[in-house]
């Protein structure tokens, strides 16, 4: 390693250290290059960035706010800010980058818009900028997440999205978003895919941290005005794809000092055959266009995971993440199901604010961080718990 | 001369490549499928490695992988039902699978084994040109197999070159820019095949994707060296209660 590397960028085909890459089918080629070669030009033209601002500003409710959380931080005797990314338009950070893929979408003259979902989080989020940009959505989702998030499917079809079952493999994310590729293969000439996460073949990793990097900019400005320091000590976000941890950390990536924590969830215990903690349990490998961290068998066939929340429902991780954990540049930790139910009836109580399972996790952690009095802890509340009522009210009746 | 480089210097034309999946129907049929095909008039055998994720492939094949994964397919499973497969069957093979079992496997190993037990080339869809001129190209050649690379429609004149300078044995052209299986108007295929063929590329063109029965073989061999049927054969195969007769006039409907 040099000391001119940055963590934030991949390099020209799209690898952090060993991770990343472009593993498509020659029938991807075409709208895959044309991305890689255009993304970065498109992002930073003048006209572009004045309506993402404009957007991120009066339609999804930019900048959220960062609250320092009073009685948690004297619970662990430090300082501890919450990234209100739950108050976004939506519920959740997904918008950003919905806003951000559908502005480019339009300037690469597409006219189609599909999108992969496993809670529903960004099938609702990409549906919701269709809606604004009066574009054709289609939405895949497994079988079984239609059948369990049925809240966000009806929220999907009454923003005018075609919600279409994937119905191959496992019936869940890792399958909707096998087709949503199938898709893309099928209407190679007018469809544009809007990826959710940190994941898929190069450029999308990058072009997704990038339309994330809102979080950890406007946290830096805002933590300057409340502690006089723009850099935490540590930053934690929860991480299935990637895309909140991506958000929350890309700004603090090349401050040597800021320690990154990613938690991952590891449903009934990492080592339970039930679990969704990649880093713990995967191997080099490749899925669904780069090469990351997967979980896989012996055979190099993928495994299906398990967490009680569905947005980290994941066999992989984003190759930026699966980087981060090789290099030792991130702590990766672990939530089980039990412990992020647990952190999220706790801030409940304790802040006023009932967080995302999947955001619950990230708060699960903070009794092993060793705390100081003089730190200061950035937690990305990625979303907001009201999509998961359901599951929060079975656990109340236990 | 391999096997594939004999053939296609005994026959230009109508060069019929059938795609089976290994361990499909049944875990050890793979060898018995293969061999039906051989005697009913398959010029090329296209043996699919099951995966999970099978991005490039449509819904039928993809049910047949599964199925084959349920079997308990694997590549090592494989493997040992080819040891002697080169005793019965003489065409020409070629692997078609993705790339993260192969990773797992060991591409090394993955490919000496390979052409030890007698098969001719590969096709890995998600092995990108980069990747295959930087890191594992070398590795196929060292151990003598040829690879394929696919092109499409939406593939640049420049592009379809390169790929063809890159590929050996031949030429795989999508029919359609679409995942195997889907119906799409032959007569859209037929100008882009007569694109490829005024190209005069090096290597000899099998159309995929699409090909279902005599009319559509004809039609894609009007401008290409051949073709490769893929999904209406395992939709046969997940039909028939006997694969020899079954394949027989399958066959004999496709080649009449």
């Amino acid at each position: 390693m040099t000391t001119t590397q940055t963590y934030q960028q991949p390099n020209a085909q799209g690898y952090y250290g060993q991770f990343g890459g472009a593993y498509i089918p020659e029938m991807l080629h075409k709208n895959v290059a044309e991305l890689q070669e255009k993304y970065l030009e498109i992002m930073y033209e003048t006209s572009f960035q004045k309506e993402f601002q404009l957007l991120l500003k009066d339609y999804v409710g930019r900048p959220t706010p960062l609250f320092l959380a009073e009685r948690l931080s004297k619970e662990f005797n430090t300082s501890i800010y919450l990234k209100r990314e739950d108050l976004c338009h939506t519920g959740a950070h997904k918008i950003n980058n919905t806003i951000g893929q559908i502005l480019l979408a339009r300037k690469l003259g597409k006219t189609r818009i599909i999108a992969e979902t496993g809670a529903g989080q960004h099938g609702v989020a990409t549906a919701t900028v269709c809606a604004l940009k009066g574009m054709e959505c289609i939405v895949y989702m497994g079988e079984k997440d239609i059948e369990r998030q049925a809240p966000n499917v009806a929220r999907m079809k009454m923003l005018g999205a075609k919600v279409v079952p994937a119905l191959s493999g496992s019936k869940t994310l890792k399958d909707a978003t096998n087709e949503a590729i199938r898709d893309w293969i099928n209407n190679p000439v007018d469809t544009h895919y809007i990826i959710g996460s940190v994941v898929g073949p190069h450029p999308y990793p990058d072009m997704v941290a990038r339309f994330q990097s809102v979080i950890s900019e406007e946290t830096r400005v805002q933590l300057k005005e409340k502690t006089g320091n723009e850099l935490p000590t540590h930053v934690v976000a929860c991480v299935g794809g990637g895309s909140n941890a991506a958000g929350m950390f890309y700004h603090f990536l090349d401050e040597l000092d800021v320690q990154l924590v990613a938690v991952e969830a590891a449903g009934h215990g990492v080592h339970s055959g039930m679990s969704a903690a990649t880093t713990q349990l995967g191997k080099p490998g490749i899925l669904h266009g780069s090469k990351s961290l997967v979980m896989q068998t012996a055979d190099g066939q993928v495994i299906e995971p398990h967490s009680i929340s569905a947005g980290l429902d994941y066999p992989g991780v984003g190759p930026l993440h699966a980087h981060l954990f090789e290099s030792g540049r991130g702590v990766f930790l672990s939530a089980t199901d039990d412990e992020a139910l647990k952190a999220a009836f706790h801030l409940s109580k304790t802040e006023g604010i009932i967080p995302a399972l999947e955001s619950a996790h990230a708060f699960s952690v903070l009794g092993k961080l060793n705390l100081k009095t003089t730190d200061r802890v950035v937690v990305c509340l990625s979303g907001r718990g009201d999509k998961d009522l359901a599951t929060y009210m079975k656990a109340m009746e236990k | 001369m391999n096997r594939i480089q004999e053939l296609f210097a005994k026959k230009q034309n109508k060069v019929l490549n059938v795609y089976c999946t290994a361990g499909y129907p049944q875990l050890n049929s793979t060898v018995r499928v293969m061999k039906t095909l051989q005697e009913n008039g398959a010029d090329l055998i296209e043996l699919g490695m099951p995966y999970s994720d099978p991005l490039a492939d449509g819904p039928v094949i993809q049910a047949s992988g599964s199925k084959a994964l349920e079997n308990g397919m694997t590549i090592a499973v494989l493997f040992e039902q080819l040891v002697d497969f080169r005793k019965e069957i003489n065409i020409p093979v070629i692997l078609m699978g993705y790339m993260n079992p192969v990773l797992q496997y060991g591409f090394d190993k993955f490919c000496s084994e390979a052409a030890v037990l007698g098969v001719d080339g590969l096709i890995l869809p998600d092995l990108p040109e980069f990747e295959f001129e930087t890191e594992y190209g070398a590795i196929i050649k060292k151990h003598g197999l040829d690879f394929i690379f696919l092109v499409t429609p939406e593939t640049s004149e420049e592009r379809v070159r390169k790929l063809d300078s890159l590929s050996s044995g031949f030429l795989y052209a999508v029919s359609s820019s679409a995942t195997t299986g889907k119906d799409k108007d032959f007569s859209a295929v037929e100008k882009y095949l007569q694109r490829l063929q005024s190209l005069q590329l090096k290597n000899p063109v099998l159309v995929g994707f699409g090909i279902k029965d005599r009319e559509t073989f004809q039609s894609a061999c009007k401008y290409a060296n051949g073709a490769i049927i893929g999904t209406a054969y395992i939709k046969m195969l997940e039909e028939t209660s006997n694969i020899e007769e079954g394949t027989q006039t399958f066959l004999n409907n496709v080649l009449s």
